[in-house]
């Protein structure tokens, strides 16, 4: 398929624009562009039409399964589209009065409350952008807690699970701490005992995911929280697996002082190819004086932003987050009410149906009932037919399917993560789970037909070798380099440098 | 096309995968056949300065493939006194030809004694069964 | 509930084959003690039509720029968002992928980062982009984070003349990034290149805007010359609708662009979601936080476009990444792409030329005495409204017009200033109305 750019001819356009009769302003020469910008030149029919083709070669939750672990890709309800269009949110502009902007403060204010009750905690920010700029926020809200009690360079250590998302160290090291892993036991929980060897006055907490990246809960979350709490320490939620829980079980109540909230994961921001997300936080009390700034806060029958926070640890994103996900999380929410719980119990029930189908197939590293998401391992296929987990992955393409999540967590070998969600139905499910039988027994009567899936999408397995050392990012119109020529597999290919 | 598995006899190893052919007070330095293996074909060098100064069990570069980046650990202290250039251009000699023009620095030496502490190739071979 | 397709028998079904014999046992593993023992404490759920007439009461208690006359800018504009773009997001597929990680099913939203990755690099004069950063604030970040790990030094310089934002949100990162912060006043509305010259001493990357937060056109060539005098890095934060009619930053010496994407192709929403951009000369390629798409072949020798450098992101070095983003701004991006294709270069080009002359047009209609009357200005300007700003507008709202952003807010001297934004959705007429209420 061409770029946009390989379409574009001179002097073809799509934009029409308003023109007055006023005398033009004159730019000074020595900032005046030189060169026009090589942008597109199409005009509307033709955008159209490579837009959509480009749609037509993307797979989403709306096309069909798409059970990524950890990423929750729930249905995206349509009316929550709707509502974000509206002209009275769309065209708000964020400097706009706070008089003039009470239903946008209204909906911030009750998203909060909202959030706090699910949590179990008590002050809401929804600044941070995504889950991981929640994270750093965290992290940050936990070095203003300890530098304002005088133990900012005493508690130097964050303490991670072994299991954990990538985000979580990159995060701790991005807050400035120093980071500190603990090990996961053969029942899939934190080791209590290299906890305790760890853990001691020098640290500042845990990040921890409950249920945990292997779809597990941790049975002694309680102990967790106390050795923790003991040593002066604060318990910090990554709330990515938040779908399993809600209503069930409160990270407050588990003991977590700080949680952050995934909006494109379980409330249904949609994922939009990699992005919107929102990643709100909440807080105990005892945090609720350092959170961004400025606070969404109610005064009897008004709604106002509260600036005088003279603790807070800053501003960690323009104006006041990501408005537009907020209207859609907020619309999902009271769409169920206090039957979110139901929602968590069908995401959780999904999962383990999923499990009783394929634990006889693949491999269960941990015999346990899961919750929202479980692992399983392909060793057994690559001991016995020499196909990995990668192999499966781009066979379930062939069948209809996005792969779920691979080589993730990091401690199972050849892992396979699968996320249903509670957004399918149980023919979906069936139709997964006799996609992955069949792909076991191909693996044994026709590995070749694995290792070269897949077979059936726009285009065959990608050379991520040659996209790293070409490093080619951008197009480069009469200089762009025809990597065509090139075979990927099977002969030895002389890496041109340059580009 | 990547090399055979081996471990030549003649060099030192150190347990972070690297190796060393010493000679005088200068050491050639590079990355075992498990290494590069382990990390799949390599798409990036990122050497140090010559000139600058390495300390034996410390970083003094990296080297990046597909899917994982790695520091390299120095066997040996001393100064860089060259990079070799065929692996800044094409990172994948490591793979082929690990120990032979996939060497990734000479360092001169600030004590040769030094050497005296790395593994020798058995040494090396029982580090690696228990892995 | 319509979202869930679960029905009695499926429940029943499904409890078999695992085993168990209800829901509740499906959560057995989790202690009693931690357990909610009540419903969740919140309203009843609304059927669909119930939510949408609650969403509009709430909408309709804003004042949103179809209900008042606005010249509010100060970062975020009113510009036209043409119908094509809500076509194009409106499709399932791009509204609902995920991150690209498995890029034979996803060769769409990786070919139209790759596009965007183009535009943004094409219009800022640089090498590389990533597929778009949160917002203009935490892109700023992202650069000083850039400039820290290639130039070894902890010092950054901003610019007074900065959006203000953009200077708390670094000031924010700086403790955990262990950066000083450090910033030029302005002077007389722009930055004068011998203050800089002296702060960059030793700074790992100077930071300013073009235009700056006053609508002023800032001397950009000369302030990045003193920074790369003092071997900082020159980065400049721009206004993506302006790069039609001004000079591209990798141009006069910049090593690092950033921007807020919000004023090509997105609404103004509140605030968000919108998309930062950050584009580099190739030398920076390997310290670019976020993804980046790369072009490469399949085993069939066809082209295609995969995630690369993924060494860089957390996902694979964890605590040594470039930045921790995982999910970034992809669906505001591509809404960038796609206005940006629909004005071509001769659109940008006109617009950047309408709003400046409607911006010159307004200055003068005004008669309002100027903040800055020797800076030439793009589309925003800041005039002396004679009585404290806020009683201006709250005057100019009571007669359905908001006649701009408070500088007072931010900056000391201005008690009786208002920064005007006049895009290409304003009119002649338009700025008459705004002179006659400010006039009152």
């Amino acid at each position: 398929m061409k770029l946009i750019f390989e379409k574009s001819q001179e002097g073809r356009r799509a934009g029409t624009l308003p023109s007055y009769d006023l005398p033009p302003a004159e730019v000074p020469d020595e900032l005046r562009r030189r060169e026009s910008p090589r942008l597109p030149e199409l005009a509307e029919p033709e955008i159209v039409r490579h837009f959509t083709a480009l749609a037509d070669r993307t797979f989403g939750v709306d096309t069909g399964f798409y059970p990524l672990g950890s990423c929750t890709m729930k249905h995206n309800p349509r009316v929550n589209e709707r509502v974000v269009a509206l002209p009275g949110f769309r065209d708000l502009h964020p400097l706009q009065e706070e008089v003039g902007a009470q239903g946008a403060l209204e909906l911030m204010w009750r998203l909060q409350e909202i959030l706090a009750e699910v949590c179990g905690l008590h002050a809401v920010s929804l600044q941070p952008a995504a889950g991981s700029q929640g994270e750093l926020t965290g992290l940050m809200l936990m070095r203003a807690y300890f530098a304002d009690r005088g133990e900012g360079e005493q508690r130097k250590t964050v303490i991670t699970a072994d299991t954990a998302h990538g985000t979580n160290p990159a995060s701790v090291t991005m807050a400035g701490f120093e980071l500190q892993k603990v090990e996961t036991d053969s029942r899939g929980n934190l080791d209590l005992d290299d906890l305790r060897a760890k853990v001691n006055q020098e640290t500042a907490g845990l990040m921890l995911t409950n249920p945990s990246t292997l779809g597990l809960f941790d049975e002694h979350i309680e102990e967790v929280s106390k050795i923790f709490h003991d040593a002066g320490a604060l318990l910090y939620y990554d709330g990515a697996n938040l779908n399993a829980v809600c209503g069930i079980s409160r990270p407050g109540d588990m003991g977590f002082d700080i949680v952050h909230i995934n909006l494109h994961k379980t409330f249904s921001q949609p994922h939009g190819g990699g992005g919107p997300g929102g990643g709100p936080i909440a807080v105990r009390e005892i945090l609720e004086p350092f959170i961004p700034a400025p606070a969404v806060v109610r005064d009897g029958d008004e709604f106002r932003l509260d600036y005088d926070r003279p603790k807070s640890i800053g501003k960690v994103r323009g104006y006041t987050g990501p408005f537009g996900v907020f209207v859609r999380s907020y619309a999902f929410i009271r769409a169920y009410g206090p039957e979110l719980r139901r929602m968590s119990e069908v995401a959780v029930l999904n999962a383990n149906y999923m499990l009783s189908r394929l634990k006889g197939t693949y491999e269960l590293p941990f015999e346990r009932l899961c919750m929202h998401e479980f692992v399983l391992s392909a060793k057994n296929l690559k001991r016995d037919h020499g196909v990995n987990a990668l192999d499966v992955a781009k066979r379930l393409m062939d069948y209809g399917f996005h792969p779920p999540t691979i080589y993730f967590p990091l401690i199972v070998p050849e892992a396979l993560m699968i996320e249903p969600t509670e957004t399918e139905p149980k023919e979906t499910l069936d139709a997964f789970c006799d996609a992955m039988e069949r792909i076991a027994e191909e693996a044994a009567s026709d590995p070749e037909i694995l290792k070269e899936a897949p077979h059936r999408r726009p285009v065959r397995r990608l050379d991520e070798v040659k996209a790293a050392k070409r490093a080619i990012v951008k197009y480069g119109f009469d200089q762009h380099p025809d990597l065509r020529g090139d075979r990927a597999e099977g002969e030895a290919v002389e890496a041109q440098r340059g580009a | 096309m990547a090399a055979d598995e081996s471990y030549p006899e003649e060099l030192r190893y150190h347990r972070e995968h690297d190796w060393a052919r010493v000679d005088g007070d200068t050491a050639t330095v590079g990355i075992t056949w498990y290494a590069q293996d382990a990390l799949g074909e390599l798409v990036h060098f990122e050497p140090p300065a010559e000139g600058a100064s390495v300390a034996a069990d410390e970083s003094y570069g990296e080297v990046e493939s597909v899917k994982a980046v790695s520091d390299l650990i120095s066997p040996l202290s001393g100064e860089v006194v060259e990079v070799n250039p065929i692996v800044v251009e094409e990172p994948e000699k490591v793979n082929d030809d690990p120990y032979g023009d996939g060497w990734l620095i000479k360092i001169r030496l600030s004590d040769p004694g030094e050497a005296d502490g790395l593994l020798d190739v058995a040494a090396y071979k029982a580090l690696l069964d228990e892995q | 509930m319509g979202y869930l397709s679960l029905t009695d028998s499926d429940q029943e079904a499904m409890l078999a084959a695992i085993g168990v014999s209800s829901i509740d046992e499906l959560f057995q593993d989790i202690p009693e003690a931690v357990r909610l023992d009540r419903a969740l404490d919140l309203e009843p759920a609304l059927s669909e039509q119930q939510l949408v007439a609650h969403l509009e009461e709430l909408a309709g208690k804003n004042v949103h720029t179809g209900r008042e006359l606005s010249f509010l800018g100060a970062g975020i504009y009113d510009h036209y968002v043409p119908a094509i773009v809500d076509a194009i997001l409106a499709r399932g597929e791009f509204l609902t992928a995920y991150t690209p990680y498995q890029p034979e099913m996803s060769q769409g939203v990786l070919q139209a980062i790759f596009e965007y990755q183009t535009v943004i690099c094409e219009l800022t004069g640089m090498d590389v982009s990533n597929a778009s950063g949160y917002d203009g604030t935490t892109v700023a970040a992202d650069a000083c984070y850039v400039a820290k790990h290639t130039t070894g030094r902890t010092k950054v310089v901003l610019a007074e003349a900065l959006n203000p934002q953009v200077r708390q949100v670094v000031k924010t990162y700086a403790p955990g990034f262990g950066l000083e912060v450090v910033e030029i006043p302005h002077t007389d509305g722009i930055t004068d290149p011998d203050d800089v010259r002296k702060a960059a001493e030793g700074a790992a990357c100077v930071i300013f805007q073009q235009p700056n937060f006053f609508g002023c056109l800032e001397p950009a060539p000369e302030l990045a010359a003193a920074a790369n005098e003092a071997e900082a890095l020159a980065v400049a934060h721009v206004d993506p609708v302006s790069l039609g009619v001004l000079e591209a930053p990798g141009r006069y010496g910049c090593a690092i662009a950033i921007g807020e994407g919000q004023g090509a192709g997105n609404y103004q929403s509140y605030g968000g979601p919108h998309y930062g951009f950050i584009a580099t000369r190739s030398d920076f390629i390997r310290r670019m936080p976020g993804r980046i798409v790369g072009e490469t072949t399949d085993t069939a020798g066809e082209r295609g476009y995969v995630l690369t450098l993924q060494t860089r992101e957390q996902h694979i070095r964890r605590e040594k990444a470039t930045s921790n983003i995982t999910t970034n701004q992809t669906l505001l991006a591509l809404a960038g792409l796609a206005h940006l294709s629909w004005l071509g270069p001769q659109g940008l080009r006109e617009l950047g030329e309408t709003c400046m002359s409607l911006a010159a047009h307004a200055k003068d209609r005004l008669g309002l005495p100027l903040v800055f009357p020797e800076r030439t200005t793009f589309k925003e300007f800041a005039v002396r409204a004679g009585r404290p700003a806020e009683d201006a507008i709250r005057a100019a709202r009571e007669q359905g017009v908001h006649p701009g952003y408070a500088l007072k807010r931010d900056y000391s001297g201005m008690e009786d200033a208002l920064l005007v934004c006049v895009t290409e959705k304003r009119t002649p007429d338009d700025i008459d109305r705004l002179a006659a209420v400010l006039a009152a």
